[in-house]
């Protein structure tokens, strides 16, 4: 299984790739057009500010690949910045598009909470989803961000709360996102990528 | 549900060894900073910090070793800093592996850097380190490592680092630190009823209670110590259990 890593310059690209191949997966770090149109599986990730993503993929011409790609059907997981990525537009960057696969805005958290929601949290699962296969319903995971995706929408399986809900988890047929670091979230973390690389092999 | 309060060991080096001291002076060896990291990823710990405390220039290879060594270890997040200067500096702290970036004395002399990692990291990746010393009255921001007066007060450098860009604030006692009589619950009450950001407390830690008053009294986001664990004094799983039974919510591995 090689999974193609979207490499825009951001800061966990490696701790995500370090935690793949612990997993067993050969992973292939890019931020070359044609190497994401071949991909078998696509992972974004993505911390910091939401501009400094979208400009990136923008820059380097990824955005139509990736579109592309996912609209082929090719497994597409979001990771924090990389799930935010997926909606219409945010308020961190509201001059920038999303790539609108999702529809509705990512929000700034309310500021009655410590901003960044920052530490780890537990999830609301509203629906049996294939990410979260064999996880416990009370294992915790590592957020840190201070944007969120609403939690309404067919494809927010699982949510988190702070100050409010937000969408934790997103799935649809190949679609899939993390508000959370799987890859800093201890073994919860660990069995979400091995669940996403299964279910993308 | 809701966010569990988060102990964070911590790993005080001279670029390769782990030390220690009391007041930040009289440093002694301590162990393996690998070897502790993938205890402390194992026993539970939410997060790692590594801070390079000899922070001497030709030093600087061995500590992004040492930080890549670490990072190795771990499925939890990290945190580094000691001598971090410029973005430059910053960047090669990040590409080591570290999720985070501490910034200390460099922030009190240049101020404007905390917004240039902020810019460029997301202030979630950016941690402005504060040692404060009480005074009569207040507390005094202390830079180059305890032994220099800033000319800040610690509670509006707090509230300023914030507002240049800083996404967390890890407080440290200056008269606590090493002294393994609890946390300043004062100081960190008041830092952390000032500012929007989690503040992480640091400095005097021993007992289990001492962490349950921390993030009860003193309005805690997360606990730091470094001995104690160290020495296997206090198993971080125990104290976990501990602060449950309190009511404090707390991540149990599983």
């Amino acid at each position: 299984m090689i999974a193609t890593l979207i490499d825009y310059g951001a800061g966990n690209v490696t701790s995500v790739a370090r935690a793949l191949r612990r997993l067993g997966a050969e992973v292939r770090t890019t931020n070359q057009p044609e190497e994401i149109t071949t991909a078998t599986c696509l992972i974004l990730p993505g911390v910091g500010h939401c501009a400094a993503l979208l400009n990136s993929l923008d820059a380097h011409g990824l955005r139509g690949p990736l579109l592309t790609a996912i609209s082929r059907g090719t497994p597409f997981l979001g990771i924090c910045l990389g799930l935010q990525a997926l909606y219409q537009s945010s308020a961190e960057a509201p001059e920038l598009s999303g790539f609108g696969l999702l529809h509705g805005h990512v929000d700034q958290l309310p500021q009655k909470v410590k901003l960044p929601h920052m530490g780890w949290n537990q999830l609301r699962p509203l629906r049996d989803c294939r990410l979260l296969d064999g996880i416990s319903s009370d294992a915790y995971f590592y957020f840190a961000h201070s944007y969120a995706a609403p939690a309404g929408g067919l494809a927010t399986a699982a949510t988190c709360e702070h100050g409010r809900e937000f969408t934790a988890v997103l799935e649809t047929a190949q679609i899939f996102g993390v508000q959370f670091h799987p890859e800093k979230s201890g073994a919860p973390g660990a069995k979400l990528l091995d669940n996403f690389l299964r279910l993308a092999a | 549900m809701s966010l569990a309060h988060r102990i964070i060991p911590c790993l005080d080096t001279d670029g390769s060894r782990v030390v220690k001291g009391v007041h930040f002076e009289g440093l002694r060896e301590a162990g393996d900073p690998v070897e502790l990291a993938a205890r402390y990823n194992a026993e539970g710990a939410d997060e790692l910090v590594v801070l390079d405390i000899a922070a001497a220039r030709d030093n600087r290879p061995t500590f992004l070793e040492t930080i890549r060594r670490v990072a190795e270890q771990l499925n939890i997040p990290l945190s580094a800093g000691g001598g971090i200067r410029s973005l430059d500096d910053a960047r090669s702290v990040v590409r080591a592996g570290a999720d985070k970036v501490t910034l200390n004395t460099a922030a009190v002399e240049h101020p404007e850097l905390i917004g240039e990692l902020s810019r460029e990291f997301g202030a979630q990746a950016v941690v402005l380190a504060i040692d404060a010393k009480r005074e009569v009255e207040h507390w005094q921001v202390r830079i180059k490592g305890g032994r220099v007066a800033a000319n800040w007060n610690a509670l509006e450098w707090a509230q300023r680092g914030v507002e240049l860009g800083a996404g967390e604030i890890l407080l440290t006692s200056v008269d606590r630190d090493g002294t393994q009589s609890g946390f300043d619950l004062a100081l960190t009450a008041a830092i952390s009823r000032a500012v929007s950001v989690p503040v992480i407390a640091s400095g005097g830690a021993k007992l289990p209670q001492h962490f349950l008053e921390v993030f009860t009294a003193g309005a805690a986001d997360a606990a730091l110590a470094a001995s104690i664990f160290h020495d296997q004094m206090q198993s971080i799983r125990e104290l976990k259990s501990y602060l449950q039974s309190n009511g404090v919510e707390v991540r149990l591995p599983c």
